[in-house]
């Protein structure tokens, strides 16, 4: 028998449930997370612009840049302000 | 496994050791005027002048007893130890034995010989027989019947080619490499942001193929990438090519036997190869970045397998790229980059540093596209030949830094999109301005490579170049 040491984290990932889909917007309120990639802030400010015209409050953030995750103090706004999210993930 | 005596005298010899030999006859006299026991290390027969020995030939009775020289001499009373010398010295065995007149014939003194059980590879196997590693990592038994690189692959360890499995005794020679407490954490790795504590990056130094000192090179190479500026959880989820292209500098180069000369880039030295493929794997295995997973490479490149090499500082006029990025000279250092490939700059004609330089400018401004600018930051690797064109001419490193980027100065009407009838390239604005292909700062040269050929090569980097993205690090190899 050969003992290897593990050369992992040895985490177990955690699997959390995601938050079920809202039946309707109505009442909601949606932010709109640019990740900084070119030209999203500009199909993303449309969309809040659609979005606003059916009575929808919207909240707009940015990331600072698309290279690097999300500060921990923008995700945990956005977990406070707002219902649900839309990102563009792409140029 | 033997006890040791409550009461009486404790030898440790080895037929190998000429000392151990000089003492046999003091050992003989010991037996017959005291209660003694003999281990030996190597010869169940040995001292034949004592008429029992104790046959240690696994070593565990020297482990326990910590010899680290023979021939070791202890008293024990009480069934504790209460005193020890070791080697010959007549006066110290008369004293430790509580006789007089030892060994009269023998000279007065005699250094002894190293312990087998403190050899290296033997002092790794003790240690893991009595559990007294410190290694925290997981074990995992793989059974006889397993083969160890299937059972590695299916743990999905690898990179694609087979592994050194990491045994404790190999991850405890390599933990020789550094000086560092193998507790210690180094960074959090992305995409996990899981702790890289120096024992993990020893166990994947070894799976990669380091020898133990080459340690503090990955080090230091993992330390680097894990600099929040390098963006490392960036360069791996792009779409884009890069990975990290390790660059070493200093005085550790040539005690590790790293290859600066004829395919420094290429495959055959297992230090530049090792090393960064160490790095890789601590991405995959302690940070969790695999392919197609966070890592979202359209094309990849070869050299996400290992891309690591030296520069070339012997002969050159130029200061070392680590000098030039704040390390003292003399000291050894590491340098990240995020980039891909290698793009020849294929000039056998010029022989002034003016043509030499348009001929890079040109090749340079062919990176990502010719019609992006700027588009990214790069590593110039400079040919012996191509260097000597320029040394001959009196052209520092700033110098050359200075002509490039002016060369590298593009008319704006050239990179509209559009222009050319190529649809790729910058907005309409830019008509009548002028752009350049690489930001202040966003092109470092290094010399390597073979004395022959006028071949000189760039990596490219990243598209998210600079402060908003990647930034090249520095970090000094520390034992």
């Amino acid at each position: 028998m050969t003992v290897l040491l593990d050369p992992t984290s040895e985490r177990s990932p955690t699997r959390r449930p995601r938050l079920p889909r809202p039946e309707r917007l109505d009442g909601l309120t949606i932010g709109i997370l640019d990740i900084a990639k070119p030209r999203g802030d500009v199909f993303l400010r449309r969309l809040g612009e659609r979005l606003a015209e059916r009575g929808l409050a919207i909240k707009h953030y940015a990331k600072p840049t698309n290279t690097r995750p999300a500060p921990v103090a923008l995700a945990q706004q956005i977990a406070a302000e707002v219902d649900l999210v839309i990102e563009g993930l792409s140029d | 496994m033997s006890e040791f005596p409550r009461d009486g005298l404790v030898a440790v010899v080895k037929r190998d050791c000429p000392t151990c030999v000089l003492t046999a006859p003091v050992l003989g006299e010991l037996a017959r005027r005291a209660a003694l026991t003999v281990y030996s290390q190597d010869d169940p027969a040995f001292p034949e002048t004592v008429p029992e020995r104790i046959d240690d030939r696994e070593l565990a009775a020297s482990h326990r007893l910590a010899i680290e020289i023979v021939p070791t001499l202890i008293r024990f009373a009480g069934g504790a130890e209460i005193d020890r010398t070791y080697g010959w010295d007549r006066a110290e065995w008369e004293r430790v034995a509580g006789l007089s007149g030892l060994g009269a014939e023998l000279p007065p003194s005699q250094p002894g010989c190293g312990a087998k059980n403190v050899e290296p590879g033997v002092v790794e196997r003790l240690k893991v027989r009595f559990n007294q590693t410190g290694l925290m990592s997981r074990r995992i038994e793989i059974g006889d019947g397993e083969d160890e690189q299937e059972a590695m692959y299916a743990r999905g360890w690898s990179d694609g080619l087979p592994l050194v499995p990491p045994t404790e005794e190999r991850v405890l020679r390599m933990l020789d490499g550094t000086i560092r407490d193998p507790q210690e954490v180094v960074g959090l790795v992305p995409p996990d942001l899981a702790p890289a504590t120096v024992e993990k990056v020893a166990v994947n130094a070894v799976m990669a193929g380091c020898k133990p000192e080459y340690l503090p090179v990955v080090l230091a190479a993992v330390e680097a990438v894990l600099d929040d500026s390098f963006a490392m959880h960036g360069v791996l989820a792009t779409t884009m090519f890069v990975g990290p292209v390790v660059v070493v500098n200093g005085p550790i180069r040539r005690h590790i036997g790293m290859n600066a000369k004829g395919n420094a880039l290429g495959q055959g030295n297992r230090a530049n190869a090792a090393i960064g493929r160490a790095l890789q794997l601590v991405i995959r295995n302690i940070g969790g970045g695999r392919p197609q997973e966070v890592d979202r490479a359209t094309l990849g490149n070869p050299g996400k397998y290992t891309y690591c090499f030296a520069e070339d500082e012997e002969g050159s006029s130029w200061e070392p790229l680590s000098v030039e990025r704040g390390i003292a000279p003399g000291k050894s250092a590491v340098t990240v980059f995020a980039g891909f490939g290698l793009q020849g700059v294929v000039d056998q004609k010029s022989r002034d540093p003016e043509s030499l330089a348009r001929s890079m400018a040109e090749s340079l401004k062919a990176i990502h596209n010719v019609k992006l600018a700027p588009a990214c930051d790069a590593l110039l690797v400079v040919c012996p030949e191509h260097h000597r064109t320029f040394r001959d001419a009196g052209w520092s490193k700033a110098r050359l830094y200075d002509e490039l980027y002016r060369l590298c100065e593009i008319p704006g009407d050239e990179v509209i999109a559009g222009a050319r009838g190529i649809a790729e390239g910058g907005p309409p604005s830019l008509a009548g301005t002028t752009v350049n292909k690489f930001r202040r700062g966003g092109l470092m040269i290094v010399r390597a490579g073979g004395d022959a050929g006028m071949f000189s090569g760039i990596i490219g980097g990243w598209s998210a170049g600079g402060a908003r993205g990647s930034l090249p690090v520095t970090r000094e190899v520390k034992p």
